[in-house]
């Protein structure tokens, strides 16, 4: 896993020198898993080439609107984040926990234990890093260590690209977690017109970057990459404030809003399921016909889903204002209990695909701006009511 | 296996079943298939898989005989659940349907609506799809041999594409799609081949139509494209049916 901050200066891989380190990775026992093309948007899959990558294609995003459009330019990592995050590696969407066989002596229990697969992370961004740790510490801090995550993340050896641009649905900014990657990978590049800036992050990334076809980056190349970087930062539009918000949120419980937003909401789970921490999941016993053979599975599951908050005799969030209200108040405000930081960083993907667009900033914003007017408000809400 | 009105298509997802269909015939005593044997018994039966909906005089009274003699009532199907594509005909003059189709008309007895099996007697499990699934048929079937409840999500179909790895049509593509109110169990299969949601399963639980059919006139998708949308295979469903209504702006006869 990649620990360290940036400890090395900067410095220049030709264009060319992208595919040595695909190789590079690739003879060392990593699968590569990077950014392409496919089904309409760039998502994440295994690589051998830096043909693969989605060279000269940009994502347009707004809220519920996502699409593909060429630049005029040939860069590789020239968008910002699609519909999957590295979350489906790390915590897979199906994964066995163990498996039952009825023998004559009785049940046999087994937990497979094979080896996680090695694979090589490239084209991470800042907010993704932020969300494997805020990941890490759900699955890996405190007492309890789920061991498929563990040894999944210890696995990766991570690549990390630095936004040259921000889309319209991007708040990364105001949750203190980018543009710029800081901590968390093994190496990071900053894409230019000329060629990639390149630093390591971590012994082994130290390790693979003394390998690669590098040079000392003149002064004017590391300008364009502070160029290009600065470029995300000044084209970021969105923000949350997140000042005092846990408060904010947990004293608005019976705010209109959340009344106001369930009638659009679909409680369709798009929002958790592309949300790169969102964590909740059911586990599940597969019986077969014969009822001898049993396997113990865990699928991702979500608050939106009625059956989540099913307990013996009834379902605890029955419509969907309370299920929008309990994602986002955790999200943003119990998080930082539970955790001790935000559910959030800011990459906007549950506003982009969110078929309906519904925007948490926006909703945030609606209960700060009236959030000292709230009682009125009941009180108008009630007077309504008896008249 | 019962069949009302219905494609049989249904029915064949039991035998559809390959790799269980041993086990399953071990596992229990096939008393009335017509679509495996004509060999059949009387009743009564312990459970009934009933597909098909209700569209004639007979149907009813038929129903009502199946029902006293099946201990547990399971519809299998979008026609069984929900009346199927020919509650189409719910929305038209079925006697006009008839001088059309029928050289003699007055030998056909129907009647003017198709209705889910659960409108005339009590049902204790409806299986939804257009088709079933037959991995969710084994399920059922599995969960009656065990004395415990079947498990068949009522989420959105969008969990499943999600989980599967699919991008979303509607919002890279802007293709209407259905999968946000529709009920999964066909492992979310249309947009894996770049097609919108039909809602073969029904409406999911608390489907919010309202809040889906809002977006997509906003969208300008029009109503000559969502009133089929949202009249399929589940078009009787209350809530496809209240939100059909609702952009075609007129009622269910």
């Amino acid at each position: 896993m990649a620990d360290g901050q940036s400890n090395t200066t900067e410095r220049f891989l030709p264009q060319t020198g992208l595919q040595h380190l695909i190789d590079l990775l690739t003879t060392d026992g990593y699968e590569v898993i990077g950014p392409q093309l496919d089904q309409g948007a760039i998502v994440y899959d295994t690589l051998t080439s830096v043909d693969d990558l989605p060279r000269g294609w940009t994502d347009r995003q707004e809220a519920g609107t996502y699409r593909l459009e060429q630049r005029n330019d040939d860069a590789l990592f020239g968008y910002v984040v699609g519909p999957h995050s590295w979350k489906q590696y790390l915590f897979p969407p199906l994964t066995t926990i163990s498996t039952a066989d009825r023998t004559d002596a009785g049940w046999e229990f087994q937990t497979p234990s094979e080896p996680p697969p090695r694979r090589a992370f490239l084209g991470v961004r800042a907010c993704e890093l932020a969300a494997m740790k805020v990941q890490d510490r759900v699955f890996m801090g405190g007492v309890y260590v789920d061991p498929a995550y563990q040894r999944r993340r210890e696995a990766a050896f991570i690549v990390a690209v630095n936004c040259t641009l921000a889309a319209p649905t991007c708040f990364c900014s105001s949750m203190g977690t980018g543009p710029q990657c800081t901590q968390g990978f093994d190496l990071v590049l900053t894409e230019t017109d000329a060629g990639f800036l390149i630093e390591s992050g971590s012994d082994r990334g130290a390790e693979l970057l003394e390998q690669l076809p590098t040079r000392e980056a003149s002064e004017s190349e590391r300008d364009l990459g502070k160029a290009a970087r600065q470029q995300a930062v000044d084209q970021m539009q969105r923000s949350l404030d997140t000042a005092g918000i846990r408060d904010l949120l947990l004293t608005n419980m019976e705010h209109p809003q959340w009344e106001e937003v369930g009638k659009r909401c679909l409680s369709c789970t798009n929002c958790t399921m592309v949300c790169p921490t969102c964590f909740c999941s059911s586990v599940t016993e597969v019986a077969d016909l014969t009822g001898d053979h049993v396997e113990r599975q865990r699928v991702w599951d979500s608050c939106f889903n009625i059956d989540f908050s099913y307990m013996n005799g009834g379902v605890v969030r029955n419509d969907v204002r309370s299920r929008y209200r309990q994602w986002l108040t955790h999200k943003l405000a119990s998080w930082h209990d539970q955790f001790e930081s935000s559910g959030c960083v800011g990459c906007g993907r549950c506003i982009t695909w969110c078929p309906v667009g519904i925007d948490l900033t926006a909703e945030v914003a609606v209960i700060r701006g009236s959030g000292s007017a709230t009682n009125e408000m009941h009180t108008d809400v009630a007077m309504q009511g008896e008249t | 296996m019962l069949k009302f009105a219905s494609c049989d298509g249904c029915q064949l997802s039991l035998l559809d079943c390959e790799d269980e269909l041993l086990a399953i015939a071990g596992a229990v005593d096939i008393a009335y298939f017509l679509e495996a044997t004509s060999s059949v018994r009387p009743g009564p039966y312990d459970v009934a898989l009933v597909e098909g909906s209700i569209t004639t005089p007979h149907d009813l009274e038929r129903v009502r005989q199946i029902r006293k003699q099946a201990g547990f009532l399971v519809t299998i199907g979008a026609c069984a659940t929900a009346g199927g594509i020919q509650s189409l005909k719910n929305w038209a003059d079925h006697e006009e349907f008839m001088r059309c189709v029928y050289a003699q008309p007055e030998f056909i007895s129907t009647l003017s609506t198709s209705t889910p099996i659960a409108a005339h007697v009590p049902v204790d499990f409806e299986l939804r799809g257009c088709p079933i699934s037959r991995h969710q048929l084994v399920e059922v079937l599995a969960a009656l041999i065990a004395g415990r409840k079947p498990r068949t999500p009522t989420h959105s179909v969008c969990l499943d594409c999600k989980r599967r790895g699919t991008v979303c049509v509607e919002v890279a593509q802007g293709i209407p799609c259905l999968g946000p109110i529709t009920q999964a169990g066909c492992e979310a299969i249309c947009p894996a081949y770049n097609r919108g949601c039909f809602g073969c399963y029904g409406p999911a639980a608390q489907a919010n139509c309202d809040s889906l059919v809002d977006h997509y006139q906003q969208q300008a998708v029009g109503t000559e494209r969502l009133v089929p949308l949202l009249r399929n295979f589940n078009a009787a469903a209350p809530e496809f049916q209240a939100a059909s209504n609702r952009v075609a702006g007129g009622d269910a006869s």
